[in-house]
């Protein structure tokens, strides 16, 4: 630690950070624009310029840039100084030069970072009285909105969107003050981390244009700390409501996960919570008409199906997308026996891989934070930038640690943005990509192996075997030998190497994966390898820890069709896209009577007796486990005024009390969950019963915001489930921050004021948590078998693409993010479209299957192997695991528009 | 003993010698000389001994310079040795003279400054209208490379050394020599922050020496002749000769090698024939747009980096800016001013934001609609645009003529607004 003195006052600072980031540690306001926490400096804005003095004689002092200086111990500074001030007070007057001082009109008014340095750097009087500089504006896509004239040019963006986050369609343009901010044309923001430019951008140039379109000021918003139910990642939002609907998600931050980003599926794919098709009330079909049920048929119907009531045998099917409590109270209802997973019978095993894995004490489950202190880093068949987005983002940092150690050599410190990259240029981390097909990552990318799964399958193990001799040996054909070794060379001499599967390819790379680093591990004495298993959805893991291995959707369906069971309820679930499409038809059939509790109308919601409507996300308090076995809890943001419940209200007895009892019930009841409950707040803080307001103390309207309906006022809501409140009232999380939904602090109306919330800048918030990790690893596991046959019954091995728009079933129910989804496709090889003659983007048959797709005729793609994604309409799970095709005459509906890859072929081709 | 090494071959009523003409002219000597068996920590000793101050503008001593390379074991292997023949400051001629008119004196001094700091391949980053210069360099290195003096060992020394002629797209913040190096690579062409000085990390994130023109072209006669012949060409407390140049209306304008620590006056009088008949000196700058006015009462001091220094003023590149008594001082800041803000980067505030609005100022004043308020804000952006304040020294460079002009013509600037035009254009 330095000492150094700040007006006057002694502190201790950390040397290797910046001395604006120091001072914003120690609490003091220092105004800044260029620097960001996670991005380090580059001194464009010159805004946190202070006064440092040589030594306790001098009285005059030199100006310097905080955010470019290192403190040093001894170190004299004046952020007070008049000089400085003068100076501080100059560079923002010419920053507002052009700026269109458009705040009433501006979607960041009020929570505006230029706002706030504005007064904080003390320009109040405009004596620039010439031209403006005007901009024209582009589309960018439906995501973001483009308004270049309110820039004050600190090239957060560019430095945020091309260097942090990988992308390359957005660049500075121009130069003097003329500089412009932009795409080379008008266009969609490629980059699938677009949406952080809304958080990074200090004023109102990029915006979020679901939020514009149904725009509220931040202060209006009633907010709750949430978590994204996008993906396994669990990143902690915080969405907000106004009027019934909720306005747009922001970031939350959570210094284990997202830290200060999130994903544009998590940001904007939130629209089909206000979608007009949501099930307002209970129904019950009769013929082909559908009645709407009052409470008390409700519960008599109910009744019928809890497993006391009947003799005949009730099974439930739980949802991986839904809370571990609703999936928790199904099973209650019916019986732990009879609680049958709602993931496909292949993801489902992979699950119970993982969940098994995830127990093992060879292995880490690393959170994203560990993710970024990866220096050798192997994916085996996961497509992470579609899968599990956010991964993606924290993998490009990662690859960063040699530039790291680069600068520290070369003793540049870190915090120096723009030096690092320039002295690292190209040199990276090694990251090693197992995949069928190229995936958004290989631009950081040291080695890619494209090939069929069963043969990745062979690849990775062999690098198990290159590793330990007590794994399993595979012999690879003699061309990849050399990249078998080096990569096992590459994660042998890393400091923390990283192991990433997933179970969309299946369980074998899984099992590949884990002997892989069990294979590492034999040759390390500093603890378990990072072993990051990923799922696909929120809750994957919570599901599956809630059911027994042999209680697959494959044996659920069977029960009902043998009649084995006769009645059904289906929780937050389309089984349609679980499993082929005619046994789940035949099941449903079959069963007496089916229950299905969701949001929106879905193909199994059509087959269903009974339909109950649930609430959507940000209208209930749930806990999700998210892929590393952490359990986080994500409270209601707003009522909903239908008469949808949570599932568990629904399905439990104790509704009144809210989740509490339920949780502690799970937790005794549920081997491995024992620790759920650590993450409900405590209750000892809350003062004479006084609650977390959802609302800020600006909040406004609140006794006219029902006028347009009737005059009378109605009473405030009391939430009586929950330590949150319906109203401005009580007392803003004071020992808890994991209640803290959206920062503020007196002078910091902006995200930035999360500073004064941390224990240091990018530190743990204070008084809070990350959420629990729930797995106890003591297992002594053993290297797995893993089977590499290939299925050569047809021309084509299979290996399956997701999108991020698109494979997740809520977020694509969302018409912003229908806006950038494409239709099931089929990639493949240059070779094979020819000799089918099959062209870039023709409608493609395949044989034996009902279905049709585009031609993606992909560079990268093996002969003989392909790629396929299916969309929602497809029967996914009919497919064998090689196929043969042909050239069909049918129309495609949606087709390949829009999707970003880097090896499409020319459409001539 | 030659005491123009500079342009002691240059003739511009013919094209530059060929390498058979330059070679009989002493030329590619210094190469032979350390083929004999100098090493590079000679070389560097050499330099460093003969005091040689980098002639881009900033005077830093180039064997210092060369020192910070990092060599031994441990370091890079890769380097880079970077010409800066960007040449854009206003008023300044001097790299154009030299590549056009002897362009293998440059690639003499490229080889021994290459050797020295052991870079393997060296760039000229030429100005893109420098067309003359374009061809002669690359004529001029092709026949390098026939002879042995570029490419693989090079005179049985063992070192390879390549030289690749970039021609820049454009900008004046191209010749601060980190932009420089971005605009290499492809990149935008902002400065970086130093440090990392590009010693440390510099072209592609190597170890980097970027010298002027000049500084190059003074490296043949110091390994040639001796550090002791170079000692004795001066005049003052500087080493060396040193392109000199007038611009401005003195009778004979041009650029001229002449010894440093000339007294003022002599050059102007002696080389730019003195002021246009009917015309009177009223002020100068000593080195291109970026420096600060200096007056009739200077003519005494000596053309030196110290001398120049002390007078509040920079040498910088020698090339001089003559202002008369006919033209209006307030119209020659403001196109110093427009043509500052136009080549602002745009990276850092006071410069992009700042020089803009100095720059209509300027406009406001000679048509006559400037105000006091217009004045005060000048002043005020004398300091804010100053060293220290910005991200890179072209914001500085703009504020010196601009804060002197502000002190010394005064009077005129209050002319402009109380008058409400030029008082010149009458």
């Amino acid at each position: 630690m330095a000492k150094i003195v700040i007006d006057g006052v002694d502190y201790e600072v950390n040397p290797d950070n910046n001395l604006l980031q120091e001072c914003l540690s120690q609490g003091l306001d220092l105004p800044y624009f260029c620097w960001h926490p996670c991005m380090g400096s580059v001194g464009a804005c010159r805004q946190c310029a202070v006064i440092q003095y040589r030594d306790e004689d001098d009285d005059k002092g030199m100006l310097v840039m905080a955010c470019m200086t290192p403190p040093t111990d001894g170190m004299i500074i004046s952020i007070e100084d008049e000089q400085a001030k003068s100076f501080r007070s100059n560079v923002i007057e010419s920053l507002m030069i052009s700026h269109p001082h458009d705040c009433p009109v501006c979607e960041e008014g009020g929570e505006c970072h230029l706002q706030d340095m504005t007064l904080m750097s003390g320009h109040n009087y405009r004596r620039y009285d010439k031209e403006k500089v005007t901009h024209r504006n582009q589309y960018l896509g439906p995501f973001i909105g483009h308004e270049m004239n309110r820039c004050i040019t600190c090239y957060r963006c560019v430095r945020y969107y091309d260097d942090y986050a990988g992308g390359t369609d957005l660049s500075a343009q121009a130069s003097h003050h003329h500089v412009y901010f932009g795409r080379h044309e008008e266009g969609v923001l490629e980059s699938e981390f677009s949406g952080n430019l809304v958080e990074v951008c200090p004023t109102g140039v990029f915006t979020d244009r679901t939020f514009s379109e149904n725009y509220t000021r931040k202060w209006d918003l009633q907010t709750a700390p949430s978590i994204c139910t996008g993906c396994a990642v669990g990143c902690n939002t915080t969405p907000g409501e106004r009027y019934g609907t909720l306005r747009r998600i922001t970031n939350r931050y959570n210094s284990d996960v997202n830290g200060y980003f999130l994903c544009d599926r998590g940001r904007f794919g939130y629209g089909y919570s206000s979608s007009d098709q949501r099930f307002a009330d209970p129904l019950q079909r009769k013929n082909e008409t559908a009645e709407i049920m009052d409470d008390s048929a409700v519960q008599s119907m109910l009744d019928g199906f809890s497993s006391e009531n009947t003799s005949v045998t009730t099974i439930g099917i739980g949802s991986p997308r839904a809370s571990t409590e609703a999936n928790y109270a199904l099973r209650c209802l019916v019986g732990a026996d009879n609680f049958f997973s709602g993931m496909s019978d292949e993801e489902f095993e992979s699950a119970n891989l993982i969940l098994q894995l995830n127990k093992d004490k060879a292995f880490h489950s690393p959170s994203i934070r560990e993710i970024e202190q990866a220096d050798a880093i192997l994916i085996v068949g996961e497509d992470v930038t579609n899968t599990a987005p956010r991964i993606a983002l924290a993998l490009r940092q990662s690859v960063r640690n040699k530039a790291m150690e680069l600068a520290d050599q070369s003793r540049i410190p870190r915090w120096q943005d723009a030096a690092v990259r320039e002295l690292a240029q190209h040199d990276r981390s090694p990251l090693s990509i197992l995949s069928g097909y190229k995936t958004r990552l290989d631009d950081v990318a040291d080695d890619e192996i494209i090939d069929s799964i069963p043969r990745l399958a062979s690849f990775a193990q062999a690098i198990a075997g290159s590793l330990s001799g007590k794994a399993e040996q595979i012999q690879v054909e003699d061309g990849q030998v050399a990249a078998v070794e080096k990569i096992a060379e590459q994660l042998k001499s890393a400091k923390r190497p990283l192991v990433i599967a997933g179970s969309s390819q299946g369980a074998e790379l899984i099992k590949a994966a884990a002997n892989i680093a069990r294979a590492l591990g034999e040759s390390r004495a500093d603890g378990a390898i990072d072993l990051c298993l990923l799922t696909p959805e929120v809750n994957s893991m919570g599901m599956a820890m809630l059911s027994t291995e042999e209680n697959s959707l494959g044996a659920a369906l069977e029960k009902l069709r043998s009649g084995e069971a006769s009645k059904v309820v289906i929780v937050e679930n389309d089984l349609y896209r679980r499993a082929p499409h005619g046994l789940v038809d035949e099941a449903l059939e079959k069963a007496e009577q089916c229950l299905v509790i969701d949001q929106l109308p879905t193909a199994t919601t059509a087959k269903a007796d009974f339909v109950l409507p649930c609430t959507a996300f940000a209208e209930q308090e749930s806990s999700y486990i998210n892929y590393e076995g952490r359990a986080q809890l994500s409270f209601q943001v707003h009522r909903n005024h239908a008469r949808a419940k949570s599932s568990w209200q629904w399905l439990s007895a104790a509704t009144e009390e809210g989740i509490e009892s339920l949780m502690h019930d799970c937790a005794d009841a549920v081997p491995g969950l024992a620790k759920l409950c650590e993450i409900l707040p405590d209750k000892s803080q809350f003062v004479g019963g006084m609650k977390v307001p959802r609302q800020s103390h600006r909040y406004s309207g609140r006794t006219a915001m029902k006028s347009h309906l009737g005059v009378h006022e109605p009473k405030q809501a009391v939430d009586s489930q929950s330590v949150m409140s319906f109203s401005m009232e009580g007392i803003s999380s004071q020992k808890d921050a994991s209640i803290l939904a959206s920062s503020w602090s007196p002078q910091w109306n902006s995200n930035q004021s999360i500073s004064k919330f941390q224990s240091e800048v990018n530190g743990e918030l204070k008084q809070g948590h990350t959420g629990k990790l729930v797995m106890e690893r003591n297992a002594e596991g053993a290297y797995l078998e893993v089977s590499v046959s290939e299925d050569s019954s047809a021309e084509l091995q299979l290996s399956r693409a997701h999108q991020i728009f698109g494979s997740d079933e809520l977020s694509s129910r969302s018409s912003v993010i229908k806006q950038r989804m494409v239709g099931s496709y089929l990639g493949i090889s240059e070779e094979d479209a020819r000799s089918k003659r099959i062209r870039q983007g023709d409608s493609i048959a395949i044989v034996g299957v009902e279905a049709s797709l585009s031609a993606c005729i992909r560079s990268s793609i093996k002969n003989g192997s392909a790629v396929i994604y299916c969309d929602e309409t497809m029967d996914s799970h009919s497919l064998p695991r090689s196929i043969n095709i042909s050239k069909s005459n049918n129309e495609v509906q949606t087709g390949i528009k829009g999707l970003i890859i880097s090896d499409l072929m020319d459409e001539d081709n | 003993m030659v005491s123009n090494p500079l342009t002691k071959n240059i003739d511009m009523s013919r094209g530059p010698l060929d390498i058979a003409g330059y070679e009989s002219a002493d030329g590619y000597q210094s190469l032979k000389t350390i083929a004999k068996g100098l090493n590079s920590v000679d070389v560097l000793q050499q330099v460093k001994d003969s005091g040689l101050k980098g002639r881009g503008g900033a005077g830093f001593p180039t064997g210092l310079k060369w020192s910070f390379v990092p060599s031994g074991d441990g370091a890079p292997v890769q380097k880079y040795l970077v010409v800066n023949a960007d040449e854009m400051e206003p008023g300044t001629f001097k790299d154009r003279l030299l590549m056009e008119g002897d362009p293998h004196l440059l690639i003499e001094g490229m080889v021994i400054a290459a050797f020295t700091i052991q870079a393997s391949k060296a760039y000229i980053f030429l100005r893109g209208e420098y067309v003359v210069a374009e061809k002669a360099l690359k004529h001029a290195i092709a026949e390098a490379e026939a002879k042995g003096y570029l490419g693989k060992d090079i005179l049985g020394t063992g070192f390879d050394l390549d030289i690749v002629v970039h021609t820049s797209a454009g900008r004046y913040i191209c010749g601060e020599e980190t932009a420089l190096l971005n605009a290499l690579e492809g990149k935008r062409a902002n400065p970086r922050a130093k440090p990392p000085f590009p010693q440390v990390s510099g072209l592609w994130g190597k170890p980097t020496i970027v010298n002027n023109v000049e500084t190059i072209c003074n490296l043949p006669g110091i390994i040639t002749y001796g550090v002791d012949w170079y000692h004795g060409l001066t005049k003052g407390s500087d080493h060396g000769t040193k392109l000199f140049g007038i611009s401005g209306k003195v009778k004979t304008p041009g650029c001229w090698e002449l010894p440093l620590g000339l007294p003022i006056r002599q050059v102007i009088e002696e080389y730019g024939g003195g002021m246009q008949d009917g015309l009177e000196l009223r002020a100068f700058l000593p080195g291109g747009g970026s420096t600060d006015f200096m007056l009739p009462e200077h003519l005494d001091i000596a053309l030196d980096y110290d001398e120049v220094a002390k007078v509040g003023s920079r040498l910088a590149t020698g090339t001089m800016i003559i202002l008369d008594d006919k033209t209006c001082p307030v119209g020659m800041i403001g196109n110093l001013m427009k043509f500052f803000a136009h080549e602002s980067c745009g990276f850092c505030t006071p410069c992009r934001d700042g020089l803009p609005w100095v720059d209509t100022i300027f406009r406001e004043l000679e048509a006559g609609r400037g105000s006091e308020k217009d004045l005060q804000i000048l002043h005020e952006h004398v300091d804010y645009l100053g060293p220290g304040r910005t991200f890179c020294a072209l914001a500085p460079g703009a504020a010196a003529p601009l804060g002197s002009g502000l002190k010394i013509f005064k009077e005129d600037f209050e002319r402009h607004i109380s008058g409400k035009c030029c008082p010149y254009k009458k």
